[in-house]
């Protein structure tokens, strides 16, 4: 094992792992994400905590993570490049580490444009390969990414995303690549909706061999309804959600839609335990956290195994 | 070039209202080339200020002065004499122009009457578009000759985020999405292989991050 990391042992374990979200509040709550976190409980390996997700101000991600770890659960410290330069990056990875975090996720960030505040400065010192490089040199030669030596380097099992869906497609595979290089542990993909073409990448990313290199966690995100659908193929950059998921959602009356978006959600994960080289499921559940346990029973999931 | 766009009208005339004589001064160079702070702008400009003050009762002396190059001491000199018989100045020219001047005339107001904007290049007439950050080391060698600092809303520097789509960027269908233009290019080169290389952590010693940057060369300073 390369650190103490829940998810990196359940993964090692050969088990299909299973992992979560919580956005952290708007506002000092910090019962809002002990809520969010309990309905997680035995039914996740690890609970990502998202870092100003939208780019909206929230409860900084490592202190919603020490919340969460306090409850004796395991966090993933999402971390975007977007908000701090490598100084600030560095010094909240050797921070949550000292509180015990040992798990992380590197990724850019949405652009300020998108949240409630277009006008901030907008960072990228490091962009995310950087970032997963950067965690990854601490842990492995106890050096910053500055190169001056590290007191007790923080041992963190470092993941990143993929969104295989985003354009231009064929480059999909390459920069998958190239996080693995960089030195990715673990993957969590954007939504899949359309497990057509996420078959069409895995099958390139396994020309590559790079299954073998990384554990890939497919990224599930179950719909309320018709509406979503909708707002999720239309508005949201780099989601592919076919017209035949946004017809199936509408056929089924209002009230029956959230079973209707469940219902594909543990499909989806049914046909992708299949996929070669998937090695479990990244559930966002965007403020619908108290389903995700449903959804890993109805797949078989349940019970997550001891480590 | 440097591109400036002229700012709002109102806003140079509170600028200007506390002066009866004004120093109007354009620039030969970029703001020229981009139709923002050039003799014919300087022109327009005077004609707008001298009917705005007219109709408020006021008249407004406004000498036009167009320089080759506002950013060189040597041409702002030509302000010397034409600089005592006003209150103020009102420079065209961008931030450098603007600071040449002001560093020149220490006890004479200057304003600024234009927004200087990025480093770019005309897209088409009428139409420039930012093209580089003067980032100290250029990369243009090895992305194709598109530039990732400048062009991708993230300036990543390791391929495309997850929200390009159909080539462009995903805070603006306006904006082409730099890595779709960076893969293009590589792919036209034969290249494919180097969008898998890690471009590493920048060193930004070089861009602004370093300080306010200065060149000598010592085979031309005097």
């Amino acid at each position: 094992m390369k650190t103490e990391s829940r998810l990196e042992k359940v993964l090692a374990s050969g088990a299909l792992a299973v992992t979560s979200e919580c956005g952290p509040p708007r506002g000092a709550r910090p019962e809002k994400i002990k809520e969010k976190a309990e309905l997680l409980r035995n039914c996740v390996d690890a609970i990502n905590v998202t870092d100003n997700q939208t780019a909206m101000v929230r409860m900084s991600s490592w202190a919603a993570c020490i919340i969460i770890k306090q409850m004796d659960l395991d966090p993933v410290f999402q971390m975007v490049t977007r908000d701090r330069n490598r100084l600030a990056m560095q010094a909240d990875i050797i921070g949550a580490y000292s509180h015990g975090i040992n798990t992380m996720l590197c990724i850019s960030g949405d652009h300020p444009h998108f949240g409630d505040h277009p006008m901030a400065a907008n960072v990228y010192d490091l962009d995310s390969v950087q970032l997963l490089q950067t965690a990854v040199k601490m842990r492995e030669q106890g050096v910053f990414q500055g190169g001056k030596d590290i007191d007790n380097p923080p041992k963190m099992f470092v993941g990143a995303a993929a969104n295989p869906f985003a354009d231009p497609f064929e480059l999909r595979v390459l920069r998958l690549a190239k996080k693995v290089r960089a030195g990715a542990d673990f993957i969590q993909t954007q939504c899949i909706y359309n497990p057509d073409k996420f078959e069409q990448w895995m099958e390139g990313v396994r020309g590559k061999g790079l299954h073998e290199k990384v554990y890939i966690l497919a990224g599930i995100t179950p719909m309320k309804s018709a509406g979503m659908a909708r707002y999720m193929k239309n508005r949201v950059p780099g989601m592919d959600v076919p017209d035949e998921v946004v017809k199936r959602m509408e056929s089924v009356p209002k009230e029956k839609q959230p079973e209707e978006g469940i219902k594909i959600a543990v499909e989806s994960i049914d046909r992708l335990k299949e996929v070669k080289g998937v090695s479990g499921f990244h559930i966002m559940a965007i403020e619908w956290e108290e389903k995700v346990s449903e959804i890993v029973e109805r797949s078989g999931l349940m019970p997550r195994p001891e480590v | 070039m440097i591109t400036a766009v002229r700012k709002p009208m109102e806003e140079i005339i509170a600028c200007v209202s506390p002066y009866d004589r004004i120093l109007l001064a354009g620039c030969n160079e970029c703001v020229s080339v981009c139709s923002v702070g050039g003799r014919k702008e300087v022109s327009l400009l005077s004609s707008a200020l001298q009917m705005h003050f007219l109709k408020q009762g006021k008249t407004l002396e406004i000498q036009e002065v167009t320089l080759e190059r506002q950013c060189d001491p040597e041409y702002v000199e030509e302000l010397v004499n034409s600089v005592d018989s006003a209150d103020a100045v009102l420079s065209m020219a961008c931030g450098c122009g603007v600071q040449t001047v002001a560093a020149r005339f220490r006890e004479k107001p200057v304003f600024p009457a234009v927004n200087t904007a990025f480093m770019g290049a005309s897209e088409r007439q009428g139409v420039w578009s930012e093209r580089c950050q003067g980032c100290g080391d250029c990369v243009l060698g090895i992305t194709g000759g598109i530039c990732p600092i400048a062009r991708c809303s993230k300036r990543l520097m390791n391929g495309p985020c997850g929200g390009s789509t159909k080539g462009k960027c995903e805070i603006d269908t306006d904006i082409d999405c730099a890595w779709q233009l960076i893969w293009d290019r590589l792919k036209a080169l034969g290249l494919e292989n180097r969008i898998e290389e890690i471009m590493e952590a920048k060193d930004w010693r070089t861009s602004r991050d370093g300080g306010p940057r200065k060149i000598v060369r010592e085979d031309l300073a005097s």
